[in-house]
């Protein structure tokens, strides 16, 4: 193929995304309703956002293909309920590990960090019979201290992230390795199985539809219903420009049709599992820190320009010791998650975890030079590989194939994520 | 032939939300030394940035003509394969490599891939000759200072054979001296047939080595003079520039001094690193009311003086007192410095004074944000609110509050730095070269705030390196040297010619 032709492909391929980007974005709302004021505003929203809309509509599209491609399999109850047992350790990792990528560092050390809280739980409740609130609760001070330990070289003696993590992944491994003496240990109690086997009990006791779940998918819409429209309120009480009424009851409609498809998916099966109640937890408060608290602002103004956030007053190091610690406390809920699923804890537990947390981030709209992500879209991109995952799995293709395909996925996101901002450019 | 070496006609050139230049043209003679002025945010940096092809055909319209021929320039490379070379606002030189790996980074002297080290460092040896440097090629970048690290900028340009050298505030960042330096070289290389374009917004500079002059308003070409024939002196330029007449450089102000709100006694720090002292019992005070201008060469400590007392930004083993309103102080971390009312504005926008991928609104609240905090939550529309009011109350050029600040053009890029320093509502302002890089129009906005906020009783410290700011601005001047404090003047006692006598006494006693 000669040089002229493969650049023709190229500018081809890339015309196609971002065309794909435009759907969504500025140009076609623009051509519909010309240029005032209020498509101004829509469009910078959208504009703003394009990456997440992108991907949300990306997980879609591999939704559907992957339920063409099963024969309606990947999208039965079942499955959604397995899509959720399968990925939330992975899930609750990323949220951390955004935080960490949002001040431009990265954590390897989280996948041995899992292993080593797994080995401790099942130390104290399998070989020495301790109740397994005690074990969690030494388990997760665990967490805190493996967190503190990466943040207190980190942040302190300013040893760079990758070389302290790197360490702490083969430090943590190793411990793993000598509690648990090179041996798997197992099985837990039902007590601590059921974090991750078992679901909320349904107090409505529904018969073949889980009423809790239900009920729990209708009392967020109307708390959404409630937050979009005194957020509305609020702006035009301080004379603010607002989307116009009916974009945002699209949108509210998107989101709620899509909450109650969800929760009423899972109510056909067994209601939610125990491990989603710990994840959206765990996703609400965090989403919530990031957009709205100081420390939020802070961790981005860091991740933006750090010298910058200390002359600000920002207290760099104190953040960035205690986004470690934090990253430790999620490793270790994550490790306690895994160890509940496979009912065991096993020395090669949590292996590679940090890279599926670290590429969920990026696939979610995370910049690797910091300052740029969101809890959202790391959850999001997670979604993406479990989805692809659980898809491909059900179509017997295995671990390998599925590997190569996260790889391109990765790659193809981040493809994306440029090629929108050149064109805004 | 024709008699100009370029012709730019009918440039547009829009961002989203901005038109940065609209039907702009230019007419630059072979061998002349062309001015662009303008005020912050005209357009200067835009209109040479699509010269250089930083942006590149088709993302404007118009067209450039370079000796007579239409040129569509899809990059930096290209437009320097035809002679053009561009040093930017920001200089871009790599702090660890040596002057010469800079001169030809990306244009090495190599035979198949090696690197030819004794032609590059001859190669370097002649250009730095041709720039008055008198520095060993293999010196580290990061161990000169800026003065010279601009004359090694351009001999990087000249290491491309260019014939057009296109300056964007060269001197901004440089002590009188230093510019000084540079604006005879520009001078020289004209002599042997290189043109240049330069952007400064020291008028007087421009009047002194510049042929013609194009002025920019609200991106749009205003006028081009010939500085001779047309006789163009600064009143005139300003007035082109600004719309209307500028009858002072300085605003008026009542001074009323109360008591003094800082004091700060026998300072001394020692650099971060290295055994070495920094200051040297520094002892100075600032009265509510008062401007107190701290003038000095560049190097002199000022800005490690004034990062010292913010919370101890900046050096090591520092000793020394601290009072505020006579009561002993001592803070331990930059945060409890705002807390008590210092606010330090530095002289390094860019790496120290924003985050430049953030908006405008994040960038005003962030050492602030108790003020727009309700619990623990940041209360948005509030926010918007006082940011709103702060980017009407300094006029900052801007699309939105949620621009990114490292869209904005310099000048204004230096009143959000102000106006985040604004919002924590300080009761000591301590100004690092604040109108660095700022165009006459908005330095008299600023030197009005600063008014403002020592009318209102404020204590404000001005250090700068321009004597005439210096003069122009304060109540009291501290001179300083080499770490020292070589002299105290009062506002009636204060000319250009006593001051640098104070600068160079403390090197006359120290070589003695
Ligand atoms: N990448 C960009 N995106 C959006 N707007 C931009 C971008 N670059 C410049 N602008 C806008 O274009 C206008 C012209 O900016 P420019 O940097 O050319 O000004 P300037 O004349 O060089 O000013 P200064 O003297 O302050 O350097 C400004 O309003 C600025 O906000
Ligand atoms: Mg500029």
């Amino acid at each position: 193929m000669d040089k002229l032709e493969y650049k023709n492909i190229i500018k081809k391929l890339k015309s196609i995304v971002t065309k794909v980007g435009d759907m969504f974005g500025e140009t076609m709302i623009g051509k519909f309703l010309g240029k005032n004021k209020q498509v101004l505003l829509i469009r910078s929203m959208i504009s703003n956002n394009i990456r997440q809309y992108g991907m949300i509509f990306a997980l879609i599209v591999i939704m559907i293909f992957f339920n063409y491609q099963t024969g309606g399999v990947s999208l039965y109850p079942l499955n959604i309920s397995n899509i959720l047992l399968q990925n939330a350790h992975i899930l609750i990792l990323a949220v951390g590990m955004l935080i960490v990528i949002l001040t431009g560092n990265i954590d390897l050390s989280v996948g041995s960090v899992a292993a080593f809280v797994g080995a401790i739980a099942g130390i104290m409740m399998i070989r020495n019979d301790y109740h397994w609130s005690i074990s969690v609760a030494a388990a997760l001070s665990i967490g805190l201290m493996a967190g503190a330990w990466n943040g207190f070289w980190i942040a302190y003696i300013k040893i760079p992230a990758f070389i302290v993590t790197l360490g702490g992944m083969l430090i943590f491994r190793g411990l793993t390795l000598v509690v648990l003496k090179g041996a798997s240990l197992g099985p837990f109690p039902d007590e601590f199985n059921s974090i991750s086997s078992g679901f909320i009990p349904d107090i409505f006791g529904g018969d073949g539809l889980h009423i809790l779940t239900i009920v729990i998918g209708i009392l967020f819409s109307l708390g959404y219903i409630y937050y979009a429209y005194t957020g509305r309120r609020k702006k035009q009480k301080y004379g603010f420009d607002v989307a116009p009424v009916w974009m945002t009851v699209f949108s509210s409609t998107f989101i709620i049709v899509a909450l109650n498809l969800f929760t009423f998916t899972l109510a056909r099966y067994r209601g939610f599992p125990n491990v989603s109640i710990i994840l959206f937890i765990v996703i609400i408060i965090y989403a919530f820190i990031t957009t709205k608290t100081v420390i939020g602002r802070h961790v981005y103004a860091m991740g933006g320009n750090y010298e910058a956030a200390k002359l600000s007053g920002v207290k760099t190091k104190k953040v960035m010791f205690l986004i470690y610690v934090n990253m430790g406390l999620l490793a270790a809920i994550s490790g306690l998650v895994y160890a509940a699923r496979l009912n065991a804890a096993v020395p090669k537990a949590g292996n590679l975890f940090e890279l599926d947390a670290i590429a969920a981030a990026y696939i979610g709209g995370a910049s690797a030079s910091g300052g740029v992500g969101t809890v959202i879209g790391a959850i999001i991109g997670g979604l993406v590989m479990g989805v692809i995952n659980n898809g491909m799995s059900l179509m017997s293709l295995g671990i390998d194939w599925q590997q190569v395909v996260k790889g391109l996925v990765l790659l193809l996101a981040v493809w994306f994520d440029i090629a929108t901002k050149n064109k805004a450019k | 032939m024709n008699e100009y070496i370029l012709e730019m006609r009918n440039i547009t050139k829009e961002f989203p939300g901005v038109k940065a230049l609209d039907n702009v043209n230019i007419k630059v003679k072979k061998g002349e030394i062309h001015a662009l002025v303008g005020e912050n945010g005209a357009g200067k940096s835009t209109l040479m940035n699509v010269l250089s092809g930083v942006y590149p055909y088709g993302n404007y319209s118009g067209d450039i003509y370079y000796n007579g021929e239409i040129c569509k320039f899809n990059g930096i490379k290209s437009s320097e394969k035809k002679g053009i070379g561009i040093i930017h606002q920001e200089l871009a030189l790599i702090m660890y490599l040596s002057i010469a790996e800079n001169i030809f980074l990306g244009n090495e002297r190599s035979t198949r891939g090696i690197i030819d080290w004794d032609k590059t460092r001859s190669k370097t040896v002649e250009l730095l000759k041709r720039v008055g440097l008198n520095e060993n090629p293999g010196t580290l970048i990061k161990d000169i200072g800026v003065g010279k690290q601009q004359l090694v900028e351009i001999a990087k340009s000249l290491s491309k054979n260019i014939d057009l050298l296109i300056l964007d505030e060269p001197t901004s960042a440089l002590n009188e001296e230093d510019s000084q330096n540079l604006l005879n070289l520009i001078v020289e290389l004209k002599s042997h047939g290189v043109t240049s374009i330069i952007i400064s917004h020291k008028l007087n500079e421009i009047e002194q080595i510049s042929d013609s002059i194009t002025i920019l308003r609200d991106g749009k070409t205003i006028e081009s003079l010939d500085m001779v024939k047309d006789k163009v002196d600064e009143d005139r330029i300003i007035k082109s520039m600004v719309g209307r007449e500028l009858t002072d450089l300085f605003p008026k102000r009542n001074a009323k001094i109360g008591e003094t709100i800082l004091e700060v006694k026998n300072w001394n720090i020692d650099h971060p690193m290295y055994e070495r002292k920094i200051l040297n019992d520094i002892n100075i005070n600032v009265k509510s009311g008062e401007v107190v201008g701290i003038a000095g060469l560049m190097g002199a400590g000022r800005t490690e003086f004034a990062m010292s007392i913010f919370g101890k930004s900046y050096g090591k083993n520092i000793e020394g007192e601290m009072f505020l309103h006579g009561k002993k102080v001592d803070f331990k971390n930059i945060s409890q410095a705002i807390k008590h009312g210092l606010a330090y504005v530095t002289e390094d926008r860019k790496n120290l004074g924003l985050i430049l991928i953030n908006d405008i609104k994040r960038n005003v609240t962030l050492s602030n944000l108790d003020r727009v905090r309700q619990g623990i939550i940041i209360d948005e529309n509030k926010e918007i609110v006082e940011v709103e009011e702060q980017v009407k109350s300094l006029t900052i050029k801007c699309s939105s509050i949620l621009q990114k600040t490292k869209n904005l053009s310099g000048g204004n890029q230096q009143k959000v730095v102000l106006s985040k320093w604004m919002f924590t509502n300080p009761e000591v302002l301590i100004l690092d070269e604040p109108t660095r890089g700022i165009d006459v129009g908005a330095k008299y906005e600023i030197y009005t705030i600063i008014n403002q906020l020592a009318e209102a009783g404020k204590a404000v410290i001005v250090i700068s390196s321009e004597l005439s700011e210096v003069i122009g601005m304060s109540d009291r001047i501290y001179v300083m040297s080499e770490g020292n404090i070589t002299g105290e003047l009062d506002k009636s006692e204060a000319t250009q010619e006593e001051i640098m006598k104070l600068i160079v006494s403390e090197k006359v006693g120290v070589s003695s």
